[in-house]
């Protein structure tokens, strides 16, 4: 599903990923973990397609396809998701809405008729209880005097609403208290199937016991340096990065 | 007669798309270069006097117009006050000083059109209509919009005004009013802004060549919203149009002022009057969606557009200002409420959008007189390009003003690095049990709320007509229904290309 060779990105000319490889299938679901600026979140950002980084180098292939010049919103119609680690706030602009206008527009870059707001709203609803999540959400402007934990879960709620082919989590649990916790981590896994894949970004064990990886990676100074099964979470929680890092 | 079909939703008169481009630097260009829809010029047959100002020329539009003596007279006193006053300069924007001399003050299309027998209009004249995208059709099916339009300096017709008249309220033209309702003219023409207030109320005063008239008697709920489209067509023409609303006593009324101007090299100079009268209990809601033409993206050509708008509130009665100003040169406007009577309530709502090289000096000013008078301002700046847009507010608290109330929320969008805002809040409190509260802020369009859209499947358009509405929420909001869509689509015409 996502296949990424060699890239290499700079921001204002920083180098930041330095050769970083990833191979992610249908149906799996990857962690990746690694030391504060070491390029976490920059992966997530040019698997999106943020212009801010510059791609010097590699290829990202998404479901066969080179989307390394594909603008974002392109790309989120193929179904590339990600849960920013940090939530913009727009205000003015409802939840409802916003992801009415988003829906939509996934629809119409894959030729569907728009989503009667009936329907969208019933659809919207369903999510919101799986989320333990109040109605009066929908009504609030987007991300607008959120708590960090209310943004976290109202990402989660528009990766319910937009049912990704990929989705990236950066650091959703990070400000979740475990309830919290445990209410994300079952809205991931309700949505898990054999079609779509999990790139689960986390500095915690703790998620990695509700949503069961496939794999879990170690990125340190802008690559993997190191891939093994979930128990490489458990050696790291020992260990720390220094002990697995040499 | 069949007119070129006029798509409602993208209502009326502002419906430009715009397109936006990926690349910073090409959105910045963009926005320089993004189009004037309304620059057309209409070739009918027009009644057009020479350019100048003197007691003769002011004899002559009263003559054409076919005015009273009395009329004339207050013309002519208007002119006296005139010749003493100067050019302001104090609002934050610069322009040569206006030759007043170089400007026409009378052109009326010669044929006289009555709207409600389509056949005999001149087609020139529905031309224009029709792409003002106020085809008449469109506006008979836009139930509850009564329309009255100016173009240059005439009216030229009024809708609706049989099923008003069965009310008792009168909407016409401001020289039928003159003609039919002399009383409420002289009783309340120039009394709420008089000529000496300020250089252009002098001038409006003076040579004003029509506007419209607009009496709700007592007790009257007006049915529909009231509108009037104003639009320059002749080259060389100031518009200077003169606008009176009375409301009797537990009256309400609803108008909305629309308009436009071709697209010309030289500066137009609009100065038109606007006087509200809210009498006891009485509420008027008025509404301006301003587009004149703004100039190039050089700076040259464009609308000086320089009004004042004043209303004054008796004993609990309500006077609300709503504004989304997008076009014009220069705009130098404070639509302002004398809050004469207790409890009364002055509200200022505003959006003010600034591109390439306009400016913009806004604002308004509550004067309040009357114990337990509220005022509410809400004040949106949008800044693009090289512009420069100024918001001025005066909040004047008497010292019999007893126990009154202001809020005044000024909140700037920056979009690019080269434009300028600029928040000037006069406060004036002369007792110590009235409250006034002021906020400000001043933001960017981020690239990062950008991306956020556009991750999420909302294209960069999309993304920034989004972000813009909810930045203008709750002006919009205030807008009557039919014109809220407008305004929206006037945004994002306008604010094209605009983020950097
Ligand atoms: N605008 C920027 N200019 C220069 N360097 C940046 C910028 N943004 C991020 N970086 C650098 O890129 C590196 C990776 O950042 P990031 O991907 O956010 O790390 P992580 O998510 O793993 O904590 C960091 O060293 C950070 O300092
Ligand atoms: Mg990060």
């Amino acid at each position: 599903m996502l296949r990424i060779q060699d890239l290499f990105c700079t921001i204002n000319n920083t180098p930041v990923l330095k050769g970083l490889n990833l191979n992610v299938k249908a149906g799996e679901v990857h962690a990746i973990m690694g030391p504060n600026g070491s390029g976490k979140s920059t992966l997530a950002s040019v698997i999106a397609g943020d212009d801010k980084y510059d791609v010097t180098n590699g290829n990202v292939e998404f479901l066969n396809k080179n989307i390394i010049d594909l603008a974002p919103e392109l790309r989120a119609a193929m179904g590339v998701f990600l849960s920013f680690q940090y939530p913009v706030e727009i205000p003015g602009v409802s939840v409802s809405n916003f992801i009415k206008i988003a829906v939509n527009e996934k629809r119409k870059q894959n030729g569907l008729e728009p989503m009667s707001s009936t329907d969208l709203l019933q659809e919207m609803k369903k999510n919101l209880e799986l989320l333990k999540m109040d109605s009066s959400f929908l009504s609030r402007y987007l991300n607008d005097g959120f708590s960090g934990g209310e943004k976290k879960r109202n990402e989660i709620f528009q990766m319910s609403m937009l049912k990704p082919k990929l989705a990236i989590l950066d650091e959703t649990d990070s400000g979740l208290d475990i309830d919290a916790l445990k209410i994300v981590a079952n809205g991931v896994n309700s949505l898990r199937s054999s079609e779509n894949a999990f790139v689960i970004i986390t500095h915690y064990q703790r998620l990695l016991n509700y949503i069961k990886p496939d794999y879990v990676h170690i990125l340190a100074d802008g690559a993997i340096v190191k891939s093994a099964g979930p128990e490489l979470a458990l050696e790291l929680e020992k260990k720390g990065y220094e002990g697995i890092i040499k | 007669m069949h007119l070129e079909h006029v798509d409602v939703e993208k209502v009326l008169l502002y419906n430009l798309i715009f397109m936006l481009e990926k690349d910073e630097k090409k959105i910045i260009k963009e926005v320089t270069e993004a189009e004037y829809k309304y620059g057309f010029v209409s070739n009918f047959d027009t009644d057009t006097i020479s350019p100048g100002l003197n007691e003769d020329i002011i004899k002559t539009i009263s003559k054409k117009k076919k005015e009273p003596d009395w009329m004339l007279k207050k013309r002519l006193e208007a002119f006296e006050v005139l010749k003493t006053l100067k050019q302001p300069e104090w609002a934050n924007v610069e322009y040569p000083d206006i030759d007043l001399q170089n400007i026409i003050y009378y052109s009326a299309p010669k044929k006289k059109v009555q709207l409600n027998s389509l056949d005999e209009a001149d087609p020139e004249l529905l031309k224009t209509f029709t792409r003002l995208g106020i085809s008449i059709e469109e506006q008979k099916r836009l139930a509850g919009v009564a329309v009255d339009v100016v173009i240059d300096s005439v009216s030229v017709s009024t809708s609706f005004k049989e099923k008003l008249s069965e009310l008792g309220i009168i909407f016409c033209s401001m020289s039928e009013a003159i003609e039919k309702h002399p009383e409420l003219i002289k009783k309340y023409l120039g009394s709420v802004v008089p000529a000496k207030d300020n250089y252009f109320a002098a001038l409006n005063a003076a040579v004003f060549s029509d506007g419209s008239f607009c009496f709700i008697p007592k007790g009257t709920h007006c049915p529909m919203e009231l509108s009037t489209y104003f639009r320059i067509n002749e080259a060389g023409t100031g518009q200077f149009e003169r606008t009176l609303i009375v409301a009797e006593e537990q009256s309400y009324v609803s108008y909305l002022e629309g308009c436009t101007a071709p697209q010309r090299d030289e500066n137009q100079l609009h100065a038109a009057v606007v006087e509200l009268v809210a009498l006891d209990s009485a509420e008027i809601k008025y509404s301006t969606v301003q587009n004149w033409y703004p100039g190039d993206k050089n700076g040259v050509g464009g609308v000086y557009n320089f009004v004042t708008k004043r209303g004054v509130a008796h004993k609990n009665a309500k006077i609300s200002w709503t504004q989304v100003e997008t076009g014009s040169a220069i705009t130098w406007k404070y639509p302002s409420c004398i809050l004469k009577g207790d409890d009364s309530v002055g509200e200022f709502f505003s959006i003010a959008v600034t591109k390439n090289h306009q400016q913009a000096d806004t604002g308004t000013k509550m004067i309040h007189m009357g114990k337990r008078t509220k005022s509410t301002i809400i004040s949106k700046g949008i800044s693009a390009g090289k512009s420069n847009s100024s918001y001025r507010g005066l909040v004047k608290i008497n010292r019999n003003a007893e126990n009154s109330r202001n809020f005044s929320q000024c909140d700037s969008l920056l979009m690019g690095d080269k434009c300028g805002a600029h928040t000037f809040p006069y406060i004036n409190v002369n007792n110590k049990n009235s409250i006034v509260e002021h906020e400000a802020t001043t933001s960017k369009i981020g690239e990062d709320q950008l991306f956020y859209c556009n991750q999420r499947g909302i294209g960069e358009k999309e993304a920034i007509a989004l972000i813009v509405n909810g930045y203008c929420k709750e002006v919009l909001q205030r807008l009557p229904m039919e014109f809220a869509v407008e305004a929206k689509n006037l945004l994002e015409i306008t604010l094209e290309d605009s983020v950097g």
